[in-house]
């Protein structure tokens, strides 16, 4: 029985993750009065927002007064090909602007205009520059800055602690039960709400920009305690990943490359995003290069550069030219900056990427063109929330940031996940903490529950004979990386299916050695069960939209279906098996599908 | 191609000793790549930390053929086919297990920094900050707590008895950043003396030499906070430089 003691912590909220979702809503919780505790697997200030480049999208208009809530809500929008829950998006635009002045109060700094205030980039599928940021390192000013700010907020921090399970009373969420990676101990939360801020799925694909971190975990606790999940078929491939050497294939290369003039060229020389303009955006996007070209300074006589098309056209676009045989050798594409804009203004708009390509490429890309291809970089799709409240479908669960889906429809714009986390951070923190308030019973966790998951968790350790869980994770990848990809099609989609089933049978039996303390392999062995699932849910998801949208691209259904475009694809668990449902879109008000008909 | 030998570190608080593991060498591999190779193949249980494998996250310190490093940004090719490469964790903090540390003397010493007091913004609510006057504080900006310069530090490494009254390079940076915010208006001169240890330095610029993003951590940093205590003894001086902003303690 001593194995499977556990230590107890109770708070009034509990926030799983630490990135800038879950930062800013243990900010907020903690602002509320009420006694948070913050949860993460790894050490504080190391999660995925630290790496994030390119900036914060937010209408502050310094940069373009023309700028302002509408014409992002309107972006995103078009951006997510119409799929976001409106009032999501229009929540993010209307409150980016507060949350990016805030950053600034707590001691960010980010670059600055000639008057003195906040410098604006541009992005993909944003008509003005909007992006706040500190050269290519924005993520790491943001973690900074709210793990500065919330160390001093009372918050209790626990690093290196994984949450396995969500606990329930009845139909309420009443805590977490996970385990320390540094002893391997387990330790049972209880608390009257709790936040998922837990980050994407990225793991699960073989090219990918995520970290170790992404297995998923959020979106699968969400299921497992019963809650919805939608939108999992739509997962980002960004357009611009390092392709070469093999050991960097899939980290990022940010967006701001393109934003700051960069463009993307083909074995022949040709800028052949031209080529790829696609109807929906024909009136919006530059047909040449002058034009094109002329754009980065005059937004107002000339259209956006199709370099800077959204990215799921962008990432179809360099698959193409790779299938079609106009790829770098190492199965890339080129993208071009040192020919277009002076050395010392990359060195200074792009020092991160400057860095990165020499230290680990041996590439100096103020002389030579980066080879770039797609990566795995995003989930658009997660916990169903409601948009105002980001109250998940179970009582007392909340979710924000990149787990949470709804918010960019089909297809994220790059900048628009650092607001996300800032606008939905806070409000899953506001919310969670009034419903804590309001919650009236006794907070009961069932004791043998929590210890038949202890048992369960410990078994890979006495199991003999089973299987490496490395193993199993890389067949997986490889299966998601070439079944359930940038282009996908049923049959190959209903293989994923098949061999995910057979993972599964492995992923019981995997056995591991040495013992609790610090061990990677017990944790590996663990995290296949969240990895798992979300590769199921993503893969049923994208054999039941048979359409092409945004992220989502079937080869067997190529185009957009205006059926489908009223729909999201919900997931949800009922007695140990998946059920999927195809339910309506939240309609969006007159005032709001106004702002469309406006422009071309 | 001929095998790396991976001579790493294996055990934990109760001991240990280091253990050879043969390596296929592949084009543009890193230390974190073979490390990553080793446990997914030869030992599962090989503990080290990691999250960006681009030198962002600073999650990957470790001591390579001595020398602090990110394993991350450390390229094979640094070395001859047929080499022995030690890799050991960093040596100044308690060890974890294999190349992990414990790290918490960072996160203590982070909390006991006074924050920012901002002063009243501009008459339409916003602030405003020249570029000119942000420069050097966005460059301790891209500090990523790696660590290396608190690993290598003496003071922290070689006098448990001064660990408590000192807060270490990294946190010299914070403070500075803070003390040098165009918009902050507090006074930290006693935090810095008596709790942070500013006095405990003699600029030996270890720190300077391993920082992975090139932090001039003593030169732009300690020393400036250095020549502002001795100004804070003098009142008015320490107002004057605080409300001139950066550019004038430069000079
Ligand atoms: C290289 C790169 C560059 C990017 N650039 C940009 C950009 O310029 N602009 C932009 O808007 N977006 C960008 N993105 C996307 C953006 O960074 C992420 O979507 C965002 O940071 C996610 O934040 P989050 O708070 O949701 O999760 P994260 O920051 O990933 O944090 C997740 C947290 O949850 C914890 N966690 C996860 N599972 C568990 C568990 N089971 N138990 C306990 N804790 C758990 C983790 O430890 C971590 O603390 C980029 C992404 C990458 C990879
Ligand atoms: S210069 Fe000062 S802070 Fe840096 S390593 Fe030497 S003694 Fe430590
Ligand atoms: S100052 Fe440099 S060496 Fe020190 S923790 Fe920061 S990045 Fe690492
Ligand atoms: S893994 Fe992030 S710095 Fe090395």
């Amino acid at each position: 029985m001593a194995n499977q003691d556990y230590e107890t912590h109770e708070h009034d909220v509990l926030v799983i993750g630490a990135g800038g979702a879950g930062l800013r809503a243990a900010i907020e919780a903690a602002a509320q009065g009420v006694s948070v505790g913050l949860v993460c697997k790894s050490l504080l200030g190391k999660a995925h927002t630290v790496m994030a480049e390119g900036g914060i999208a937010a209408a502050l208009g310094n940069v373009w007064p023309e700028d302002n809530w509408q014409v992002h809500f309107r972006d995103t929008m078009r951006g997510g090909k119409m799929l976001n829950n409106w009032r999501m998006a229009q929540l993010h635009a209307q409150e980016a602007p507060d949350r990016v002045l805030e950053l600034e109060r707590w001691g960010a700094l980010f670059d600055r205009t000639k008057d003195g205030r906040i410098l604006q980039r541009d992005f993909g599928g944003h008509r003005y520059a909007r992006l706040a940021h500190v050269g290519d390192r924005t993520g790491l000013e943001m973690i900074r800055t709210l793990q500065y700010h919330g160390i001093h907020q009372g918050i209790d921090v626990y690093m290196e602690c994984k949450v396995e399970r969500l606990l329930k009373d009845g139909d309420h969420v009443c805590g977490a039960f996970g385990y320390w990676r540094n002893t391997g101990k387990f330790v049972l939360f209880k608390a009257k709400a709790v936040v998922l801020a837990t980050g994407g799925v990225g793991k699960a694909w073989k090219v990918t920009s995520n970290s170790w971190e992404y297995t998923g975990d959020g979106q699968s606790l969400a299921l497992w305690a019963g809650a919805d999940l939608i939108d999992m078929e739509f997962v980002q491939f960004h357009p611009t990943g390092m392709v070469w050497p093999p050991s960097v294939r899939g980290i990022l290369v940010t967006e701001g490359v393109r934003g700051d003039g960069g463009t993307l060229k083909n074995t022949k020389g040709e800028r052949f995003m031209f080529n790829y303009i696609p109807e929906f955006f024909k009136g919006e996007t530059a047909d040449n290069e002058a034009e094109a070209d002329r754009w980065y300074a005059d937004k107002k006589n000339n259209r956006r550069t199709p370099d800077l098309l959204p990215r799921d056209e962008v990432a179809r676009a360099i698959n193409a030219e790779i299938k079609g045989g106009r790829g770098t050798p190492h199965g890339g594409v080129f993208l071009d900056i040192c020919t277009r804009r002076p050395a010392d203004y990359i060195r200074k708009r792009l020092p991160s990427m400057y860095h990165q390509f020499k230290e680990l490429a041996g590439v100096d890309i103020t002389k030579e063109p980066m080879e770039v291809g797609p990566t795995c970089h995003y989930i658009m799709g997660g916990v169903r929330v409601d948009a105002d409240t980001t109250a998940a479908t179970v009582k007392g669960l909340f979710a924000a940031g990149e787990v949470a889906g709804g918010m960019h429809g089909s297809n994220r714009l790059g900048g628009n996940s650092l607001s996300d986390l800032l606008v939905f951070g806070r409000r899953a923190g506001l919310y969670a903490a009034l419903y804590a308030k309001d919650f009236g019973g006794p907070l009961t966790v069932e004791s043998s529950h929590v210890e038949s998951l202890a048992r369960e968790m410990l078994e890979p350790f006495t199991r003999t004979g089973g299987e490496n869980p490395y193993a199993i994770q890389a067949d997986l990848q490889e299966t998601m990386q070439n079944l359930v990809g940038l282009i996908r099609t049923e049959h190959e989609l209903r293989e994923a299916m098949k061999r995910i089933e057979s993972f599964r049978h492995r992923a019981a039996r995997t056995h591991v050695d040495g013992g609790r303390t610090y061990n990677p392999g017990w944790h590996m062995a663990l995290d296949l069960a969240s990895l798992l699932t979300v590769a199921e849910c993503c893969t049923l998801a994208a054999l039941e939209r048979r359409e092409s949208r945004g992220g989502h691209t079937r080869d067997d259904h190529p185009y957009t279906d205006d059926s489908w475009g009223k729909i999201n694809v919900v997931i949800r668990q009922r007695q140990g098996a998946l059920a999927l449902s195809r339910e309506p879109l939240p309609e969006m008000p007159a005032e709001l599908k106004a702002l469309f008909q406006e422009r071309k | 191609m001929a095998q790396f030998t991976m001579r790493v570190f294996r055990g934990d608080a109760s001991g240990g000793g280091f253990k050879d593991y043969r390596v296929e060498p592949e084009e543009g591999m890193v230390v974190l790549d073979v490390i990553h190779r080793i446990q997914a193949t030869q030992a599962n249980d090989l503990a080290c930390r990691w999250n960006c494998k681009a030198g962002k996250c600073g999650s990957c310190s470790a001591e390579v053929n001595g020398k602090p490093r990110l394993m991350c940004m450390t390229r094979m090719d640094l070395f001859q086919p047929g080499d022995t490469i030690t890799v050991a964790p960093i040596r100044t903090f308690p060890l974890i297990r294999d190349l992990v540390t414990d790290v918490s003397y960072n996160y203590e010493k982070a909390k006991q920094v006074p924050p920012l007091r901002l002063k009243p913004p501009e008459p339409d609510g916003t602030y405003r900050m020249m570029q000119e006057d942000i420069d050097r504080i966005q460059e301790f900006h891209k500090c990523i707590e790696c660590f290396l310069c608190q690993d290598v530090c003496h003071v922290i490494r070689d006098h448990e008895d001064k660990k408590r009254v000192f807060s270490g390079p990294r946190f010299f940076i914070k403070i500075a950043s803070l003390d040098m915010h165009p918009l902050d208006t507090r006074d930290r001169s006693s935090f810095i003396q008596q709790d942070a240890g500013v006095g405990l330095c003699n600029i030996t610029k270890c720190c300077t030499e391993v920082c992975p993003e090139n932090i001039h951590i003593t030169d732009n940093g300690i020393i400036p906070l250095k020549e502002r205590m001795a100004d804070s003894l003098d009142p008015i001086v320490w107002l004057l430089r605080k409300f001139r902003g950066p550019k004038s303690s430069q000079a």
